[in-house]
């Protein structure tokens, strides 16, 4: 049997996906289910003047019109913090319809519950909201007077300012300075899934299914706002299709949901519209970039500034942390990097896929594109002088391939055989120009986060089960969990069911921060070693086993059975064993516990990206002709899901970079306007 | 909730006079434009009367050498049909680039012709608008409006009309047949379309219960060599932001005769007189395409976003004809 870790096993989901036999969170059956519809506010600031809420109320198969007039308070609103960490995640720290107060366009301001959802639409239609209301703020242009530096951002993790050796001076004394602007559009995730919660109470315990990229954060969440024991909340979620980081923070619609429910009396299911999708959970905001450049005219950079202006909303200090990347991505002396913020009528924006990092190294990487031009440097040779060898502390990568990254995509790219100077390549009417930019990607090695643990189970057929409280979003978790199950128990992949999507299964983390992987990996890793071991154990002191006496660390598993290294006649099934001590399976626990900061190494995922574009100058036409990719992420478990995660992340970015934006009328501050 | 009654017509007369019943009620053909804004509120009917079972989606040679597409023909099938492609290819590009192939499979000529506008603000019942509520105001002159139309509009509308198909259609001189509560009728197709003025709730010259069945596209030798270009933010499955029909009749470098319709800028498919009138007679050259594109955006009346197209749609014109003299114009 060959190890399956690293083999492009086939998702074990996938069929079920593509044949609709999956089940979304919006499709949960359940008896005398209720339909929720929310009704969000039409003006982006003020406050509700009234609500006439009787013709609704009449309206046939209504239960109940909710509002700020008679929603249950909730017991408190915990602090923002990231799902990462594993306590209560709120998207923002503020929970709409426990007063008239209107902070942003789509506000959840009324909630219509009734026993069909085409009843509850139609009664929302009936409600008559008066609003007193003032101009909203929503754009960088706007707030831009009244910005203010913030101690912390991002939920508090990241400071406001960092600042690494002198750059002003650094910057005066530079041979040449690069000044370069960047404004970038805000970003909504939505994926193909729009954001669902059912709600319904069983025995005085709130049971939640919810299309959600952490079940363990929204039961803490949930758990919190309405001062429930978290033995009280179970959170359970099977499929979820897609998420992007809309679905990684707990935000109101969830514990609305379960408010609903509460209060009718029945199974409550609220799904969001794909408008309310533009404001319900977040979204990557608006922003402007300004990144200074220092150099010397050999092309060392001696200074990088980078800060960055954005609207945040008017209760919580977030910008996702674009200034990161650019403070390790190249070796630099001097660094300064900050974030200015000012209030505005948004929601709290939140992370959106490759927060902050693939904004942030955008501005970088154009600005080190304008340098090598200066310099009349070659754009790949530049970043080749300023490579940093260590990260700004001086710490060793754990690993790091980035000059391997730029010579394998050089080669395929054909980098060298490019006509480097402006206008100089075409093709017919088009011309034809490519460019190539580094990517780094942090691994969150941070402090907070908590214990990851899952549970293996052996049969005595040699079957196991492992299981764990995360959840699949796409990313092929399920999958790869089950391969480093199967390696590491020795047992063919087949043999592996991996169960999740349940909070009363052992505790993990949400699944952001491209953490996933690498922290269920260790979970699942240390019960199936800790159950693989106990076998052993059981193997080495039982005298009828023929590897009675052995040492532990000479027994290999494989093939479902335990063998002597050096004398492989010495060997036996996992089931003889079992079944000569009476076991019907074998279990453990296992923990792990991640390892913080102080690992010695600095750890960040590197890659290069290489593109050919064709430009149509005269109509404005942009067609990319090629994108190549090349990174170095550190140990792959299953290439082909890898290889899905890494060109998503492409075609994210060809997206970003060249179309993508979300429209605001800046009249209303409303967004996701109808389109098609 | 808003009730919906649905049934299927068996005949063009029925058809009529379900609808003639209902003043509420609906034609559905592919439906892609019908049950979108049905979902959004933003159409009402009461009624939904089916006519796909309706014998009308034929495509035929006309005596002179030109083409009656029947109404319910998918837009898919027009597209591959041999007579389209070999005398029409501006009308195949039209069809091909518009939509995505699903799309194109479900939705109908007739549809395709009655689409309603891409305005957000249309689609947005939230919002004011005169076209979807008389007098409501056009939340589109100060707003969102990249997409808009720069000629052809008035201080009550601005939204563009969508199709690429009509654009084709209009420089191919084409004549839209109805029945309808007053018999059979037919208009030219330039007049089927309204300009907004100051009633943009009102699209075309029909009345309720009159029925597209047919189009009819004479014979054009001018058409066998001619294009439609479409410039857009995406490659695919998006509205133009300015495209253009085109033909051209060049012997001896002099240009003999000329069809320009333009898209995407205006707020019916848009016939380009002004540009032809000076193409006619002109040396096929790039100085002449320019001026002729000059003087037909002359009258464009741009907002705060959209003002790139007035000088998009001139250069589209240019791309245009440039390649259609590049290619040696109609044999
Ligand atoms: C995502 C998307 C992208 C699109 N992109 C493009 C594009 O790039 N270019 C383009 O041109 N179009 C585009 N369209 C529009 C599409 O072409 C139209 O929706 C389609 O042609 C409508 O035809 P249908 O048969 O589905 O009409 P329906 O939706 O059934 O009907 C549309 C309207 O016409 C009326 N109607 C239909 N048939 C008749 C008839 N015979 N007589 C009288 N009234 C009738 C209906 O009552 C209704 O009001 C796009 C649509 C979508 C959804
Ligand atoms: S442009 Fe026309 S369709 Fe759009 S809002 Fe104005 S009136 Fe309505």
């Amino acid at each position: 049997m060959t190890a399956t870790i690293g083999a492009p096993v086939e998702r074990v989901e996938g069929r079920a996906k593509v044949t609709g036999a999956a089940r979304y969170t919006a499709e949960i059956a359940a008896d005398r289910l209720a339909y929720a519809v929310l009704v969000g506010a039409r003006v982006a600031s003020g406050r509700v003047s009234s609500i006439d809420t009787r013709a609704a109320e009449h309206a046939p198969g209504v239960l109940a019109v909710l509002t700020h007039l008679n929603l249950a308070r909730v017991a408190a609103v915990p602090n923002l913090f990231p799902s990462l960490f594993g306590r209560a995640a709120p998207g923002e720290t503020f929970f709409p319809m426990q007063t008239d107060v209107v902070h942003y366009a789509g506000q959840p301001v009324a909630m219509v519950i009734a026993s069909s959802l085409e009843r509850a639409q139609h009664a929302a239609t009936l409600l008559r909201i008066e609003y007193e209301s003032a101009p909203p703020i929503t754009t960088v242009e706007q707030g831009r007077t009244r910005a203010y530096e913030p101690s912390r951002i991002f939920g508090g993790l990241i400071p406001g300012r960092t600042v690494r050796g002198d750059v002003e001076a650094a910057l005066a004394r530079a041979e040449l300075r690069i000044d370069a602007t960047f404004r970038m559009a805000a970003n909504h995730h939505n994926p193909i899934e729009p954001s669902a919660t059912t709600a319904f109470w069983e025995d005085g315990r709130l049971m939640l299914h919810d299309a959600t990229q952490g079940i363990t954060a929204t039961q803490m969440t949930v758990a919190a706002f309405l001062g429930l024991s978290p033995a009280d909340v179970r959170v359970r979620t099977q499929f979820v299709g897609g998420g992007f980081g809309c679905k990684a923070m707990i935000w109101p619609h969830v514990t609305l949901a379960a408010l609903a429910a509460r209060h009718v009396g029945r199974p409550v299911r609220l799904a969001l519209t794909r408008e309310q999708m533009f404001t319900s959970c977040g979204h990557r905001e608006e922003q402007e970039q300004r990144v200074v450049l220092g150099a010397t005219r050999d092309g060392r950079l001696t200074a990088i500034r980078h800060h960055k202006l954005s609207p945040t909303s008017e209760f919580d200090d977030w910008a996702e942390p674009s200034l990161g990347s650019s403070e390790l991505a190249y070796s630099c002396p001097n660094y300064e990097g900050v974030y200015r913020l000012f209030r505005s009528n948004t929601m709290t924006p939140t992370f959106t896929r490759g927060p902050g990092e693939s904004t942030g190294m955008f501005a970088l990487e154009c600005a080190m594109d304008e340098l090598a031009s200066a310099l009349g440097i070659d754009p790949l040779e530049l970043r080749l002088r300023n490579h940093a060898d260590a990260d700004p502390s001086g710490k060793p990568w754990s690993s790091k391939s980035l000059k391997e990254c730029y010579q394998l995509g050089a080669d395929r790219f054909g980098w060298a055989q490019r006509n480097p100077a402006p206008r100089s390549q075409g093709d017919g009417r088009w011309l034809i120009g490519s460019g190539v930019a580094t990517a780094t990607y942090p691994v969150p090695a941070l402090p907070h986060l908590q214990a990851q643990r899952a549970r293996a189970r052996l049969y005595a057929d040699g079957s196991a089960i492992v299981e764990c409280a995360t959840q699949e979003f796409g990313t092929g978790a399920a999958t790869a969990m089950a391969q480093v199950a199967a390696d590491t128990l020795g047992i063919p992949f087949e043999r592996v069911r991996f169960v999740y999507g349940d909070t009363d299964l052992p505790n993990s983390a949400a699944a952001v921060g491209s953490a996933g992987a690498g922290m269920l990996s260790s979970a699942v890793y240390a019960a199936t070693s800790a159950l693989r071991d106990q076998l052993v154990q059981l193997a080495i002191a039982d005298a009828e086993s023929p590897l009675h006496g052995a040492e532990p660390a000479a027994v290999d598993v494989k093939d479902g059975r335990l063998t002597r290294r050096d004398q492989p006649d010495r060997s036996e099934a996992y089931g003889d064993l079992l079944q000569r001590h009476s076991m019907r399976d074998a279990e453990a626990v296992g923990t792990w516990i991640p390892t913080g900061w102080d690992t010695g190494y600095a750890m960040t995922t590197f890659g290069v990206q290489f593109a050919e574009v064709a430009v149509d100058a005269e109509l404005g036409l942009v067609r990319v002709r090629r994108l190549l990719g090349v990174f170095a992420p550190g140990r792959v478990l299953n290439p082909r899901t890898a290889r899905s995660q890494l060109m998503g992340g492409m075609l994210w970015g060809l997206g970003q970079a060249l179309l993508e934006g979300t429209l605001m009328d800046v009249r209303t501050g409303r967004c996701g306007l109808v389109l098609f | 909730m808003r009730p919906v009654s649905y049934a299927r017509a068996t005949s063009v007369a029925e058809a009529i006079a379900a609808l003639r019943a209902h003043p509420d009620a609906a034609f559905l053909a592919g439906g892609t434009t019908e049950i979108d804004l049905l979902r959004l509120d933003v159409v009402r009917p009461n009624a939904l009367v089916d006519i796909n079972a309706l014998p009308l989606s034929r495509i035929e040679d006309l005596a002179d050498g030109g083409l009656r597409i029947g109404a319910l023909a998918r837009m898919s099938d027009v597209a591959e049909a041999p007579a389209v492609v070999e005398r029409f290819p501006m009308l195949m590009q039209a069809l091909l680039l518009g939509a995505s192939a699903q799309l194109r499979n479900m939705a109908t000529i007739g549809g395709n012709l009655l689409q309603r506008v891409r305005c957000s603000y249309f689609r947005d019942v939230a919002s004011p608008c005169n076209k979807r509520e008389p007098g409501t105001g056009c939340s589109a002159l100060d707003g969102i409006n990249r997409g808009h139309a720069v000629l052809g509009t008035s201080d009550h509308c601005i939204a563009t009309h969508p199709s690429d198909l009509a654009v084709a259609l209009i420089a191919l001189d084409a004549v839209v047949r109805t029945e309808g509560p007053r018999g059979a009728r037919a208009f030219p197709i330039d007049e089927f379309f309204l300009l907004p003025r100051d009633t943009p709730h009102l699209e075309h010259p029909t009345e309720h219960g009159e029925l597209v069945v047919a189009v009819d596209v004479p014979a054009a030798p001018i058409a066998r060599r001619s294009l439609y270009a479409k410039v857009r933010d995406r490659e695919s499955y998006e509205f133009a932001l300015a495209s253009v029909a085109a033909a051209m009749d060049v012997q001896g470098g002099v240009i003999r005769a000329a069809r320009v319709a333009l898209g995407g800028v205006a707020t019916k498919p848009w016939r380009a007189r002004r540009a032809e009138q000076i193409l006619v007679g002109a040396p096929a050259q790039r100085d002449t395409y320019a001026r002729a594109a000059r003087e037909e955006l002359a009258s464009a009346r741009p907002r705060q976003l959209n003002a790139f197209k007035v000088e998009l749609a001139q250069r589209a014109i240019v791309r245009a004809l440039e390649t259609l003299a590049e290619t040696g114009g109609p044999q």
